[in-house]
């Protein structure tokens, strides 16, 4: 008889076993796949290309041949649906991604090297929360002129600081563990023992804040659309929403329903994983 | 470090947090903002008009003058005036103040009970099925875009019912109650579901700690615990919570307000923001952090003050 093999997990393959168990995590990975593929079509123009096209009356009422009803020109609203998630998805992603690398940056160089520079970098974050959210949004935006860019860049130099301070905390606490120590005694310098060393073991951090983040910069784009600092030129669920407010007193409500709707999902599957990824990734606060 | 010490370290604490915000405000208005007079003036402004307009503006001035005049608002509170309204900008506010109020203070503490007593249920039935129920419910609710409830808010309860005003506003004490209840009605749903996550997360914080076990041995019933127990150890992350939050009361519902035309410091700042109204925005930006700044020292110092075990460094 082979003599079995009894490897021990990882730490990571411990915590993809966890999360796969947990089926309403399998799902949500399953729907945001499901947007990313839908966007991704979109934007190679393989599906919903002709989404200009007017295809009836305006503000046709939904039926067979349009799930969604039509908008004030005749398109299709499942067409500028599937058409938004495109804005939906790289505003997300482009803007958590730009608040990631921002905010580890600043909290790892915060929390391993102390003193002056760490001053500096906890005095430039408590500043920058001083000032309300919306504020920040609406000024970066109106300074890089309206239109994808300024949405994304508004969204990612807002969003690093809860992340900044929770890795700072992290790199702290970590950098004074005897591995850390065992690193520098082979001869490990200031940023190999960071970029090697420590923060390996803070990206648990990283993973539940990045889907947290894309959520919040998919719901702020609605915001920004609806003070017409949104997209310009192409639909996106914020601006479909927007419409709405003129729409809902002629009895139109299929276009805020169908970008609700859509969001919303996206939205919910965001929040789920992150709070199943926290479960899988940081066992110290199970249960809660 | 005693206590006193720590107050004014942290009171003295204000000032480089204030010179930074006025440094950043600075900064996105009169250093990178695309100029002020080309958006006033349109496109087919001669340079002399723009010379004029920058003058009268005081945009021509160095530039640490211009930052001095910024940190100088910040105490003072003299923002000068309006240069879409031409209005002082501190008489804007005062006006902007009431409306606000009105409908952001009942909305706050409404809010505030409506969630902690669902909390409090949650947290009393946790782990079962209505404790996942409420977690799935908030999560939810969540989700879906706070400009959606306001639409369809205004819609079904205003205009298909006609229950309540779609909008406007009258002053005076009786007159406005009916213009701020949809309003108010729509903040609480607003806040339902991230109040309650975050009250069911202290509550439970509170619920998993030895005390309650021993306060169970010694034969305690569940209410007691929860009430007298629970409730009051975790009142203190749930006060620092809420006198945090009331900065933002200032700025009021910035989206319910310009929904509903009521005419408080919100719908006013929005209307900066269209109007391109760099003074208004400025203003409303500053007070706000200023205000933050005051509370978040408040709450530290009464966090120091209430929890002994919180290391004053």
């Amino acid at each position: 008889m082979a003599a079995v093999e009894q490897q021990s997990k990882s730490l990571w393959q411990h915590a993809m076993g966890t999360l796969f168990r947990d089926k309403m995590a399998v799902v949500s990975i399953i729907i945001i796949l499901f947007y990313v593929i839908m966007a991704a079509l979109s934007a190679t123009g393989i599906i919903v290309a002709d989404w200009t096209e007017e295809v009836g009356p305006s503000y046709g009422p939904p039926s067979m041949d349009n799930w969604f009803g039509l908008d004030m020109f005749g398109r299709s609203v499942l067409a500028k649906t599937i058409k938004g998630t495109e804005v939906a998805m790289s505003v997300g992603l482009i803007a958590s991604l730009l608040s990631l690398v921002i905010g580890v940056t600043l909290g790892a160089i915060a929390g391993y090297f102390g003193g002056r520079v760490d001053e500096f970098i906890v005095w430039f974050y408590t500043t920058f929360t001083s000032i309300p959210n919306i504020m920040l949004l609406v000024a970066i935006t109106f300074i890089s002129g309206k239109g994808l860019k300024a949405v994304i860049l508004a969204l990612g130099l807002t969003g690093w600081v809860g992340l900044c301070r929770l890795i700072r905390g992290e790199v702290m606490r970590h950098k004074d563990r005897e591995y850390v120590h065992a690193a520098s005694a082979i001869g490990a310098g200031n940023y190999r023992k960071l970029v090697r060393h420590i923060l390996p073991n803070v990206t648990h951090i990283m993973i539940i804040n990045f889907s947290l983040q894309f959520q919040i910069a998919i719901k702020s784009e609605v915001i920004l659309s609806y003070l017409g600092l949104g997209v310009q030129g192409r639909p996106s669920w914020g601006i479909m929403i927007d419409d709405a407010k003129l729409e809902l007193a002629r009895g139109v409500w299929w276009q805020l329903a169908a970008a609700t709707f859509a969001m919303a999902i996206v939205v919910l599957a965001f929040n789920i994983l992150g709070d199943s990824l926290r479960d899988a990734l940081d066992p110290k606060l199970k249960g809660k | 470090m005693n206590l006193y010490v720590y107050t004014l370290r942290r009171l003295l604490y204000i000032i480089p947090v204030l010179l930074g915000v006025c440094a950043i405000v600075f900064f996105l208005f009169s250093v990178v903002s695309p100029d002020p007079t080309l958006i006033m003036l349109g496109k087919h402004a001669s340079v002399q008009q723009m010379e004029e307009l920058r003058r009268e503006l005081g945009l021509d001035r160095p530039w640490f003058i211009q930052y001095l005049d910024i940190v100088k608002s910040a105490f003072t509170f003299d923002f000068g005036r309006s240069w879409s309204t031409k209005q002082e900008i501190s008489t804007m506010i005062k006006q902007g103040a009431i409306p606000s109020l009105t409908l952001s203070l009942p909305a706050f503490v409404i809010s505030f009970v409506i969630s902690i007593t669902v909390s409090l249920m949650v947290a009393f039935y946790r782990g079962k099925f209505l404790d996942k129920i409420a977690v799935f419910g908030c999560v939810s609710m969540m989700s879906i875009s706070s400009l959606a409830y306001i639409l369809f808010g205004q819609w079904f309860f205003g205009y298909k019912l006609g229950w309540f005003e779609i909008s406007g506003y009258d002053y005076g004490f009786p007159d406005f109650i009916p213009y701020v209840l949809l309003p108010i009605l729509i903040w609480v749903i607003l806040g339902l579901g991230p109040e309650v996550r975050f009250y069911r997360t202290v509550l439970l914080d509170e619920i998993y700690q030895d005390y309650v076990r021993t306060a169970r041995a010694k034969g305690l019933g569940e209410h007691v615990i929860l009430f007298k127990h629970v409730l009051k150890n975790a009142l203190i992350p749930i006060i620092t919570n809420l006198i945090i939050s009331i900065p933002f009361l200032i700025l009021g519902a910035l989206l319910l307000e310009s929904f509903f035309s009521i005419p408080g410091l919100g719908a006013m700042t929005l209307n900066a923001v269209n109007a391109s109204d760099f003074p208004v925005i400025k203003a409303m930006t500053i007070l706000t952090s200023v205000a933050y700044i005051i509370f978040s020292v408040i709450t530290d110092i009464c966090y120091t003050l209430v929890d002994p075990r919180v290391r004053l460094r």
